[in-house]
């Protein structure tokens, strides 16, 4: 298959692709909606051969994290899926991967939270392990969900980062959307990623080591200080991986993606598939003499603040749009962080945020244009009525 | 000094193994088991019983505590055969 064909692929079937090329020593995973296509098409491609990877079934998410651990500790390269409950279900020991330094891939899926249960997407479940010392990169559709997927594979194992990653996609948007998308051919793809060379094995009977002991006061502080920092270098190889990405494969990538922004003088922030909605809402109003435009972020994990601050710093009104809520009463988890990320600014564009799409209810082009409309009002010097407002709940 | 973050392996990885004598835990007890050497019939039950390795054994002859790594869990005195009782538990504060 050349880079140039075009194939129709869901978001799920583009990730079991990536996972395919990848061809990684070990998964296991469990099922859960709307992310079992993904681990269920990569089964079905080790029953047929076309992968080495061994298949871990297990009884629960937990059991499934817990076993990538285990593998990825051993020095293997390791892939999982899920989405919602499942990732939650995680939790605990997705702290441990990052903690102990595996450099594990995830396709998530992101779906609301019970309760009340909920199948559809937001992104709840991503946003409630945010501090877990994942690499979080979400994508707007099946092509990037695809790029993010064989990326973080060298974003992961890079020696200076060997953190876990999560690659998103948006629950049946993304997930279940049928895209035309470009794939690489499988030896691109293994050249791109290169084999995995473990910093160390438990396997390895010559150099015993211990992974997951007790630290004290005298240590736990020094080993979370050493996580940040990989966090830290992350950003820099984050940025050389999607540049060299593009270099190869014509689709650069960075910490997020503007679109009209330059010249703007209002914009939205978003996360995720959102930002297609957005782009037509942006080409209909520049039409209409209208200076809007987007920025797209990519990377959530971790958080480009400096970045953000320079790419926002000339537009005089912000809507930052969050797809969960924290119920913090204060903003959505991406509300808060973008706004904090301006504030050293000399002079700080006004801001607001709107929660929206929670378990799955659609956006449309004409709520986005109305944001626009209320962002213009803004820039021209009007109040800021309320500064958090729930978009297209029944009031 | 004790390492600093950017010393320390990654992820707390423990890079050699049997380092754990490294490490003292003696201070964790509150109860101190206190060898009687005449009594002592040297079945090696208390040693075959510690769940650390904290009975000294030379030549085959219990010769007393490792009160470095010793939790006090009381074990040793416990499996001390009842004709022999040649471990007693004394509280810590009623020791030098």
């Amino acid at each position: 298959m050349s880079t140039k064909e075009l194939v129709a692929r869901t978001g799920n079937e583009a990730m079991a692709e990536a996972m395919r090329q990848i061809n990684p020593d070990v998964v296991a995973a469990y099922p859960i909606t709307p992310a079992t296509e993904i681990v269920q098409l990569f089964s079905s491609f080790v029953a047929d051969g076309l992968v080495d990877t061994e298949f871990v079934t297990v009884e629960s998410e937990h059991s499934a994290m817990s076993a990538c651990v285990g593998a990825s500790a051993a020095g293997a390269r390791v892939m999982t899926g899920t989405s919602s409950q499942g990732l939650i279900l995680m939790a605990e020991i997705l702290y441990i991967a990052a903690g102990v330094r595996c450099p594990i891939i995830l396709a998530e899926v992101n779906r609301a939270l019970s309760s009340p249960i909920n199948i559809h997407c937001d992104h709840s479940d991503t946003m409630s392990v945010r501090d877990s010392g994942w690499i979080q990169i979400f994508s707007e559709n099946s092509q990037e969900a695809y790029d993010n997927m064989i990326q973080a594979v060298r974003i992961g194992e890079h020696m200076d980062v060997r953190l876990p990653v999560m690659v998103t996609t948006d629950g049946f948007i993304i997930s279940h959307g049928l895209e035309a998308i470009s794939m690489l051919e499988d030896k691109e793809v293994q050249d791109f990623i290169g084999p995995y060379k473990a910093a160390y094995s438990l396997l390895d009977v010559g150099k015993p080591i211990t992974v997951g002991a007790l630290d004290f006061t005298d240590f736990y502080f020094e080993h979370r200080r050493q996580t940040a920092q990989a966090m830290e270098n992350g950003k820099k190889v984050i940025l050389e991986v999607g540049r060299e990405f593009g270099e190869k494969f014509g689709r650069s990538y960075g910490f997020f993606e503007g679109y009209k922004l330059e010249d703007a003088e209002i914009a939205l922030v978003m996360l995720g598939s959102t930002a297609g909605t957005a782009r037509v809402a942006v080409d209909k109003l520049r039409e209409a003499g209208v200076k809007c435009g987007l920025l797209k972020l990519r990377v959530f994990r971790p958080f480009p603040a400096v970045e953000l601050a320079e790419a926002l710093k000339h537009l005089k009104a912000i809507a930052v749009m969050d797809r969960s809520d924290s119920l913090s009463t204060a903003g959505g988890p991406l509300f808060t962080e973008v706004r904090s990320a301006l504030y050293d600014l000399p002079s700080r564009p006004a801001m607001v945020n709107y929660i929206y799409g929670l378990g799955g209810r659609d956006i449309t082009v004409a709520d986005l244009e109305g944001i626009y409309q209320e962002l213009q009002r803004i820039s021209g010097g009007g109040q800021i009525q309320k500064t958090l407002q729930y978009l297209g709940v029944r009031e | 000094m004790t390492k600093t973050w950017k010393e320390l392996p990654e992820g707390g990885l423990i890079t050699e193994s049997g380092n754990a004598h490294q490490y003292e835990t003696g201070d964790w007890r509150n109860l101190r088991p206190v060898h009687d050497q005449e009594k002592c019939i040297n079945c090696l039950f208390c040693w075959i019983y510690c769940p650390d390795s904290a009975i000294i054994i030379k030549d085959g002859k219990v010769v007393g505590v490792d009160y470095a790594h010793c939790k006090g869990c009381g074990i040793c005195a416990r499996e001390c055969p009842e004709k022999v009782k040649a471990i007693k538990m004394v509280d810590e504060s009623e020791c030098e």
